[in-house]
C-alpha cells in the first residue's frame, strides 16, 4: 500500500476485487452500488477501501438509482463506477441511456449470472452481450470490455475508466460469476498519472461554453457543476447549447455524432489477442472465461495437427469486424463457444459474411465449456 | 460571492434563460409562478449561483430545469433524486435543488423521494403538486383526491392518494412545508429558509392545471383554482402532518409543519471516514 492508500504489489484475489483496486488506481472515487450476487464484492470492497483514499461509496436503494447517483457524480467531476448483475443490469439500461445522451463518463461492471430473470444467481453466464449492445432504447453506440481473469478485470477496468474519460460515454465490463469470484495472483503497479486519461475540460469562458459543440473533436469538452458555467443538459433530444430542439434535423445531427464518435474511432478502441491465426483453417472466436478453456482446445487441437488459431474478443462493443472479414478470407470456419445460447455468434456470422462457416458451441449457463466440447467443435468444423 | 452582486443584477430575468422564452407552460398555470418564487427565494438567501445545481425529472414541472440558468439537468423520470445525490456526493460544496412534479417525484421516484429524505440528503426538494399528469394529458397520480376526474379515472378517482407532508416527514425529512402558489410571499421566504437548511427540505407546492386538472373538475380557467385557494386553504404553522391530507372539496391546510435537527448524511459520514481512517491497514 502506497502512501495515498492506492494499492501496489502482489496479491491473491477474486475477480470483483481486482475490479475494485483498479478502478481505485484509475481514480475512481465514488460508487454506487445495490447487493447482487455474484457482484456484491466490488461494492463490499469500494465500501472497505474508498474512505482510505478520500472517497464516497453510498449503498443506494436499486439500480436505477445506483446508476443515476453515478451520472450525478460525474457531472461533479469524479471518476464513478457502479457494479451489477443480470437483473440489476436490466434495472441500470434506463440510465445508462441518460449517461450516453448527456455523454457522461463513467463505468458500469457486470458480473454476468445466468439468466432470464432471476436464474442461476451464484453461476456463471455470458447471456448479457446483446443487452450490454442494445439493451438501452434508441440509436447509440458503447464500448464494452470483457475480462478474462482476476488481472485483467483489473487492468481492463483502468481502460474502461480512461475510454468513458476520452469518448464521454458510459464503458461496461462485462465480466462474469466465474471471474469475479475466482481467486488468482493479481500483480498491481503504481499507475502513473500519465497513464490516466481525464475528460477534456472547456478553455472557453463561461458565455462562450456551448456543452455539446464539438471542435473538431467529435467528443465536446465537459463542464462540471458548480465551476460558474451555468449550463443545461437534458436526456431530450437538443441542440450544441444543450437546449431541447424536438426536430427531426436536431436528432439526426445528435444521434450521428453520438454513434460516429464511437464508430469512426473503433481502430483506437478495439483491443483483441491472437494466437496461431496466421495460417489457421479454422479459429476458435471467443471472449472472457470461455477463451480460457478455447485456449486449450485450440492447443490440443494443434497437437493434434489441426491448423487451428484463437482470436480472444477483449473490447466486444465496438466489434472486431473488419479483422473478421479479414480472418474470413482465409479460414474454412469459425468456432464460436459461449455461455448463452448464440449471441456473438451472430455478430461472427455477420462479418463472415457467407465467406467462412460459423459454428456455435452453446452452453446454456451454470458452469464453463469442458475444452473437449470446444475441440470436438474443432474437428467438426474443419471436416 | 453575493457580496460582489450588485442590486440591479438580482431580478428573477437574470437567473433565467431568456433565450429559450416562451416557455412551454400553459396560460393559468401555476410552475412558473413557482419559478419565480424559487428565483426570488436565492436571491433573498444570498446564495451564489455558481455554486448551486438544479435537477428535475420529467413533466411540466421538470421542464423547469431548462429555463433557470444554473447548472442544471433534466434527468429522467422519477430520478432526479438520486442523480442529485451523486452531485452533491460529488461536490458537497454545491446547494442542491431538485424542482419537480407530484407524478415524478412521488409515483415513478417514490423510493427515492423515502429513501433520500431517511438519509437526510442536504439538500431542497421542490415539488409542484398539479394532482394529475399534465404532459402526457391529464391521467391521474398518486396525489389525485379521491373521486376527482382524470383522463385515466373518468368516472372518478377510487384510489387513496398520498398526504405527501406526512409520508416525507415520516422518511426524515428535517424541513416541510406546504404552499399553494397564490401564498407567493411565504412561498419564497419558505424556500429561501429551506435552502439555507441543512438536511433534506421538502416544500409541496399546489399548482393549478386548468387545460386539464382543472378543466375536469370545475376548474377551467386558473383563476378558478385560485379562488378555490383562497376559499379553502388555512394556514397553520407547525400543524401535525398526519392532519393535512387533501380532499376534493375541504380544507387545505398550508405552512410550516417540520422544522428539526438532525444530522445530515454527511455529518454521519464524516464520522464513519473517522472510524474508517483510524482502521486503515
Amino acid at each position: 500500500m502506497s502512501e495515498d492508500g492506492v494499492l501496489c504489489g502482489t496479491f491473491f484475489m477474486n475477480g470483483d476485487v481486482a475490479c475494485a483496486e483498479g478502478a481505485i488506481s484509475a481514480g475512481c472515487r465514488f460508487f454506487a452500488g445495490y447487493p447482487i450476487t455474484p457482484a456484491t464484492e466490488v461494492a463490499e470492497r469500494m465500501s472497505e477501501r474508498l474512505p482510505h483514499v478520500g472517497g464516497v461509496c453510498i449503498q443506494m436503494e436499486d439500480e436505477m438509482a445506483s446508476m443515476n447517483a453515478v451520472l450525478g457524480a460525474s457531472w461533479a467531476g469524479m471518476k464513478a463506477m457502479t457494479a451489477t448483475s443480470g437483473p440489476g443490469f436490466s434495472l441500470m439500461m434506463e440510465n445508462l441511456g441518460l449517461g450516453v445522451m448527456l455523454e457522461t463518463p463513467c463505468v458500469l461492471v457486470n458480473i454476468q449470472r445466468a439468466g432470464p430473470s432471476t436464474g442461476l444467481p451464484t453461476l456463471a453466464a455470458q447471456g448479457d452481450m446483446m443487452q450490454a449492445r442494445w439493451g438501452s432504447h434508441g440509436s447509440y453506440e458503447i464500448i464494452a470490455l470483457v475480462p478474462s481473469s482476476p488481472q485483467e478485470i483489473f487492468d481492463l477496468t483502468i481502460t474502461a475508466f480512461n475510454l468513458s474519460e476520452r469518448y464521454r460515454v458510459p464503458v461496461l465490463v462485462m465480466s462474469d460469476e466465474a471471474v469475479g469470484h475466482m481467486s488468482e495472483k493479481v500483480v498491481i503497479p503504481r499507475i502513473a498519472p500519465e497513464e490516466l486519461v481525464s475528460r477534456r475540460r472547456p478553455d472557453v469562458a463561461p458565455e462562450q461554453y456551448l456543452p455539446y459543440k464539438s471542435d473538431g473533436d467529435l467528443v465536446p469538452p465537459m463542464a462540471v457543476a458548480g465551476e460558474g458555467y451555468r449550463f443545461h443538459v437534458t436526456g431530450l433530444t437538443h441542440d450544441e447549447r444543450g437546449y431541447p430542439v424536438m426536430t427531426a434535423d436536431a436528432q439526426d445531427q445528435l444521434v450521428r455524432r453520438l454513434v460516429d464518435k464511437i464508430r469512426l474511432n473503433r481502430n483506437d478502441i478495439l483491443k483483441y489477442e491472437e494466437v496461431g491465426v496466421e495460417g489457421a483453417e479454422v479459429i476458435v472466436c471467443a471472449y472472457g472465461i470461455t477463451a480460457r478453456i478455447a485456449r486449450l482446445a485450440v492447443q490440443q487441437a494443434q497437437d493434434e495437427g489441426i491448423r487451428a488459431g484463437l482470436l480472444r474478443l477483449i473490447t466486444v462493443w465496438p466489434f472486431a469486424e473488419d479483422r473478421i472479414r479479414e480472418l474470413a478470407q482465409q479460414v474454412k470456419a469459425f468456432v464460436v463457444p459461449e455461455i448463452n445460447y448464440g449471441q456473438i455468434v451472430l455478430e461472427v456470422e455477420r462479418c463472415a459474411a457467407g465467406k467462412a462457416s460459423t459454428l456455435l458451441v452453446p452452453h446454456m449457463g451454470g458452469g464453463v465449456h469442458s475444452p473437449q466440447t470446444i475441440l470436438k467443435a474443432i474437428k467438426e468444423a474443419v471436416q | 460571492m453575493t457580496n460582489t452582486v450588485t442590486v440591479e443584477e438580482n431580478t428573477i430575468d437574470s437567473l433565467l434563460r431568456l433565450d429559450r422564452m416562451p416557455h412551454i407552460w400553459c396560460s393559468g398555470c401555476g410552475i412558473g409562478p413557482a419559478v419565480g418564487c424559487f428565483i426570488r427565494a436565492i436571491w433573498r438567501a444570498g446564495l451564489d449561483p455558481d455554486k448551486m445545481a438544479l435537477v428535475s425529472g420529467i413533466g411540466c414541472a421538470g421542464r423547469a430545469a431548462g429555463y433557470v440558468k444554473l447548472d442544471s439537468f433534466h434527468t429522467t423520470h422519477g430520478r432526479a433524486l438520486p442523480f442529485a445525490t451523486g452531485l452533491k456526493m460529488g461536490n458537497p460544496e454545491l446547494n442542491l435543488v431538485v424542482f419537480s412534479g407530484d407524478g415524478d417525484l412521488l409515483a415513478i421516484g417514490g423510493n427515492h423521494l423515502i429513501h433520500s429524505a431517511r438519509r437526510n440528503i442536504d439538500m431542497t426538494v421542490i415539488c409542484i403538486n398539479n394532482f394529475n399528469y399534465g404532459m402526457t394529458g391529464g391521467q391521474m397520480g398518486p396525489t389525485t383526491p379521491l373521486d376527482a376526474r382524470s383522463t385515466t379515472s373518468p368516472y372518478g378517482n377510487f384510489e387513496h392518494p398520498f398526504n405527501v407532508p406526512y409520508l416525507v416527514a415520516a422518511s426524515g425529512a428535517t424541513y416541510v412545508a406546504r404552499w399553494t402558489v397564490l401564498h407567493t410571499r411565504q412561498l419564497e421566504s419558505s424556500i429561501a429558509e429551506a435552502l439555507t437548511k441543512p438536511g433534506f427540505s421538502f416544500i409541496e407546492v399546489l399548482s393549478p392545471c386548468p387545460e386539464l386538472y382543472g378543466r375536469m373538475n370545475k376548474q377551467s380557467k386558473g383563476l378558478d383554482t385560485m379562488h378555490a385557494y383562497q376559499q379553502r386553504s388555512i394556514v397553520k404553522d407547525g400543524a401535525d402532518p398526519r392532519d393535512v391530507a387533501i380532499t376534493s372539496n375541504g380544507h387545505i391546510v398550508v405552512g410550516k409543519f417540520v422544522d428539526i435537527e438532525r444530522p445530515t448524511f454527511w455529518d454521519y459520514h464524516k464520522q464513519m471516514l473517522d472510524r474508517a481512517q483510524g482502521k486503515q491497514p
